[in-house]
């Protein structure tokens, strides 16, 4: 006994640990490594998503303009010389191109540059968007005809991916848009000052534009579908919601109809959003006939989609309101109605706020159902006028936007997808924001 | 349906029955005083709630009726006009529903004609095609037809609008009627013994009741929506070819291939592979948040994980269209060009670009329900771990994660619904093509990107083509809900343990 416990006494030393605890010990720090490596691994995707939407949509916040001199002459636009709004209508943007070709030569001229390009490769450079911004102008400034004015066009969009970087020389060997002549004149356009990248507020208020003209595509349009549709959303799932959830949480009897709900509600919170818009499409466009693509029938399906997240936040904040109240209540004579409208639903009231912020956040950045519903696949291009034609009449959404122009397959409307991504994320950042102020602002601990 | 056309007399409408409930709550108020001769405390309930009463009697009826009203009488006026229109005046190629629509809109026409002025409301009824143009007049007053209008259809559009007009004076005189006689029956009630308040509150926990009972009557409308085309659809198509055929090849001239097995091949795919990422990479993270992490690391990554959640899906979508999916190209196609220099990738869009970026939108799903499940593993537990000498990483091991593993795997079930049903990612990065393949780097499709593209654009709703969408739409349903049933029964049932 004694000699067994002499020899065996060093190897289980305390100082030194055995193979079986240095074992164990590296399992211990492997272990932990793997969970450090997992939330890393996280928190690398999150990087790599928001610096690849940053670094890829910034430049749709630029675009590059071309500013040139051009006489507004009275002869090809007002023959009659009187100022006549409908006669000046008349003229369409094939009335103002020789006008903006004499700007271009003279500009060419002016600044010396030497180039061997047809009138109409000149012409090129412009975006085939510019003849109709001329035009709008005109027609909003029809004193200013017969002057000279300094205008700036927008270029077209392998202009503007030159100076952007993201057309190069080489890029263009097969190009049929643009040549190497017309880069050289971008050049010495570009060292002259009259062509640059500035701000482009266009695509934050403008209108979708047609596949060729991505330069001029904006989102402002799609917003104003996606704010319809919230409106919709904001009014019937928030008194839809909360009523539901004051009948489950306060009167509802425990019986095998209120099971079947509330087994229904958990349900329809994760089912795919698509099946939504199968929905939507059957029931409220080939069954009622709502107009195709409307921000109406858009909000519709989102509302349903939404309500049981708005259901399952309200009945949370409900129920962390204490009963005493209810109880104090009742004692002074209230009914049970009164005791919940007037006393539980206004302290649940910031729980209540958060979670529809929350659900219509959600419901802003949703795609898949509005592409059942025909919110895709045309050119949103005109601002709806009141409130009835912004709720019928066909519009888009800003996902719809982005989905639309990533379709399109051209890089210059890949850049404006992910710029619309950037407001898309800035509107839900702010909504969220404001959810998380409201809930440190009010929420209340019992 | 017609309804919306005729707007501005039902808007009238609706603002005389809100002015009469208006009426009616003032009315009933002042009568409830005057019958307690001014004092309140002899009356039942508040004054308040006897104006409440009689606004609801006047009305809640009326509107009822009024909806009702708006939706059944253009049903019925189709009806009578249908049967009106000779089965010679449907041409070839063309359907009652297209005639119809014509109906409605030289009906639509004429009464725009007559609002311009263009018109007598006399002539409008009287004309005919032997003696006017019709579209030619139409045309005038702004209405655009696609064709020259058929004696017929004129005759039809006719006896719509004449049936309209009747309609439209039945209906303004039965819902006036209505709304009288509720003020009148509530001003009958209205004394101080009535329970108003008793009434009110039972009116008001039916509209709650109501409210609760959406949810079920979505339910049920998807349900119904998705069975009826999907019964439409299989009576076109063979079930068997759609359950168990092998091909997905639509063709818009009929007799396609539609199978539902690629499809489910691909999603299924997809899924794994999201898991492959999401589930490691979520469970590491959340025992090491619950476990190993201080409160200010938690404070911080908890939140940034969540982020992934928050971010809409389009933007995944484009990020694996434009970002992943380039990536995976240089690095597994091009040949000598690329990063290994293999050739195995032709497009940027496959089963491992949707299935990575899959992945990384299911982290934070997997890691805050798996966090919650572990948190709620109680602390004696692992303080009987530690008694015994085991290390932490053999606690979490050995004990929290056996514990808390039904909870973790209804978690990854969740995920799996999610992954099934996902929609912008595939669509953007999973491809168009069909196949059953075991190559992660080859493009597929799924159930839910092919329902995208069977419901977009022109659809025709009597082609198998477009009513496979249903089909498919009702087996993802069903496959999620599965899932889901599935996930809470688990989660339910572990939750009983410690409680």
């Amino acid at each position: 006994m004694t000699d067994m416990s002499k020899t065996t006494a060093p190897r289980n030393s305390l100082l030194k640990q055995d193979a079986r605890t240095v074992k164990r010990n590296r399992a211990e720090k492997r272990f932990k490594a793997y969970g450090i490596a997992a939330i890393s691994a996280g928190m690398l995707m999150l990087v790599i998503l928001l610096s690849t939407i940053i670094g890829r949509g910034t430049g749709a916040f630029q675009q590059t303009f071309l500013t040139l001199d051009v006489q507004l002459l009275e002869a090809k636009l007002d023959k009659n010389g009187n100022r006549d709004l409908e006669e000046i209508k008349k003229v369409s943007t094939f009335g103002y191109a020789p006008l903006m070709a004499a700007a271009m030569e003279e500009k060419v001229a002016q600044t010396g540059i030497v180039t061997d390009l047809e009138p109409k490769e000149l012409g090129d450079i412009l975006s085939k968007q510019a003849a109709a911004q001329l035009r709008d102008f005109v027609l909003e400034n029809t004193d200013l005809i017969g002057t000279s004015v300094e205008f700036r066009f927008l270029t077209n969009s392998r202009v503007d991916g030159y100076v952007k970087g993201r057309v190069t020389r080489e890029s263009i060997a097969n190009d049929k848009n643009i040549n190497v002549a017309q880069l050289d004149l971008v050049d010495a356009l570009r060292a002259d000052g009259a062509l640059e990248k500035r701000f482009n507020l266009a695509f934050i208020t403008g209108s979708d534009a047609s596949d060729a003209r991505p330069e001029a595509a904006g989102m402002g349009v799609s917003m104003i579908g996606s704010l319809f549709m919230m409106l919709v959303v904001l009014a019937l799932a928030l008194p839809i919601g909360v009523a539901a959830s004051i009948y489950l949480e306060e009167f509802a009897p425990k019986n095998w109809i209120t099971d079947i709900i509330e087994v229904n509600i958990s349900n329809l919170a994760a089912v795919p959003s698509i099946v939504f818009g199968i929905l939507g499409l059957a029931v409220f466009i080939n069954y009622m006939h709502l107009p195709n693509s409307a921000p109406l029938v858009g909000g519709l399906v989102l509302t349903l989609m939404t309500l049981p997240t708005i259901i399952i936040s309200t009945r949370a904040s409900l129920k962390s309101v204490p009963p005493s109240i209810r109880d104090a209540a009742l004692g002074v004579g209230a009914s049970k109605m009164q005791s919940v409208f007037h006393h539980v639903l206004p302290l649940a009231a910031p729980g209540i706020l958060t979670g529809t912020i929350i659900g219509l956040a959600q419901a802003l950045g949703e795609t898949a159902p509005l592409l059942l519903i025909g919110m895709v696949g045309f050119i949103a291009s005109n601002p709806p006028d009141g409130i009835a034609s912004g709720l019928m009449d066909p519009n888009s959404a800003m996902p719809a936007q982005i989905y639309e122009w990533a379709k399109r397959a051209d890089p210059a409307f890949y850049e404006r997808a992910w710029g619309g991504i950037i407001i898309l994320l800035v509107f839900l950042l702010t909504m969220n924001a404001i959810a998380v102020m409201l809930r440190r602002r009010f929420e209340r601990r019992w | 349906m017609g309804n919306l056309l005729n707007v501005a007399p039902t808007t009238l409408l609706v603002i005389v029955v809100l002015t009469l409930t208006a009426l009616a709550f003032f009315m009933a108020r002042a009568r409830a005083m005057a019958a307690a001769s001014g004092d309140a405390r002899k009356l039942h309930s508040l004054p308040n709630y006897y104006g409440y009463n009689a606004a609801m009697m006047t009305a809640i009826p009326a509107l009822f009726m009024l909806t009702i009203w708006l939706f059944v009488q253009p049903m019925m006026i189709q009806n009578s006009v249908i049967s009106m229109i000779p089965q010679a005046a449907v041409s070839d190629g063309s359907s009652v529903n297209l005639v119809m629509s014509d109906v409605r809109r030289v009906a639509n026409g004429l009464t725009t004609a007559v609002e311009a002025g263009a018109l007598s409301a006399d002539a409008a009824r009287d004309i005919s095609t032997a003696t006017t143009d019709i579209r030619g007049l139409l045309a005038e007053s702004g209405v655009a037809l696609g064709s020259e209008v058929s004696a017929e259809v004129l005759n039809a559009a006719q006896r719509y609008r004449s049936m309209q007009a009747t309609g439209q004076w039945l209906m303004t005189a039965a819902i006036c009627v209505i709304a009288l006689g509720g003020l009148f029956v509530a001003m009958r009630a209205t004394t101080a013994t009535f329970r108003a308040r008793n009434m009110v509150e039972r009116f008001i926990l039916a509209l709650l009741m109501i409210a609760a009972s959406l949810a079920i009557l979505t339910t049920v409308g998807i349900v119904l929506s998705m069975l009826f085309e999907s019964i439409n659809f299989f009576s076109l198509h063979p079930w068997q070819d759609f359950f168990l055929g092998d091909s997905w090849s639509p063709n818009f001239r009929g007799d396609s291939d539609l199978s539902i097995l690629p499809l489910l091949w691909g999603t299924l795919y997809i899924s794994i592979i999201a898991l492959l990422v999401a589930v490691p990479i979520g469970l590491f993270a959340a025992i090491y948040l619950s476990e190993y992490a201080n409160s200010k690391v938690r404070a911080v990554a908890k939140p940034l994980l969540e982020i992934l959640a928050g971010i809409p899906t389009i933007v995944y979508g484009l990020f694996a269209l434009l970002t992943v999916g380039p990536f995976l190209v240089n690095l597994f196609g091009r040949g000598e060009n690329g990063i290994l220099g293999v050739d195995w990738m032709s497009g940027a869009t496959s089963v491992l670009t949707a299935g990575l970026v899959m992945g990384i939108m299911l982290i934070p799903f997997v890691s805050s329900l798996s966090d919650d499940i572990i948190n709620a593993v109680p602390q004696s537990l692992r303080d009987g771990s530690f008694g015994l000498g085991a290390t932490h990483s053999e606690t979490i091991r050995q004990v929290v994660i056996p514990a808390a593993l039904p909870g973790i795997v209804g978690a990854i079930l969740l995920a799996a619904s999610r992954a099934i049903g996902e929609t912008m990612i595939v669509v953007l990065g999973a491809g168009a093509i069909a196949r059953i393949s075991a190559n992660p780097l080859e493009a597929m499709t799924t159930i839910t990107t092919r329902i995208v593209s069977q419901l977009t654009g022109d659809t025709d709703f009597a082609s198998p083509e477009t009513l496979v969408a249903f089909a498919l739409g009702l087996t993802l349903f069903v496959l999620t809900l599965g899932l889901n049933v599935m996930a809470l029964y688990i989660v339910r049932k572990y939750r009983e343990q410690y409680e």
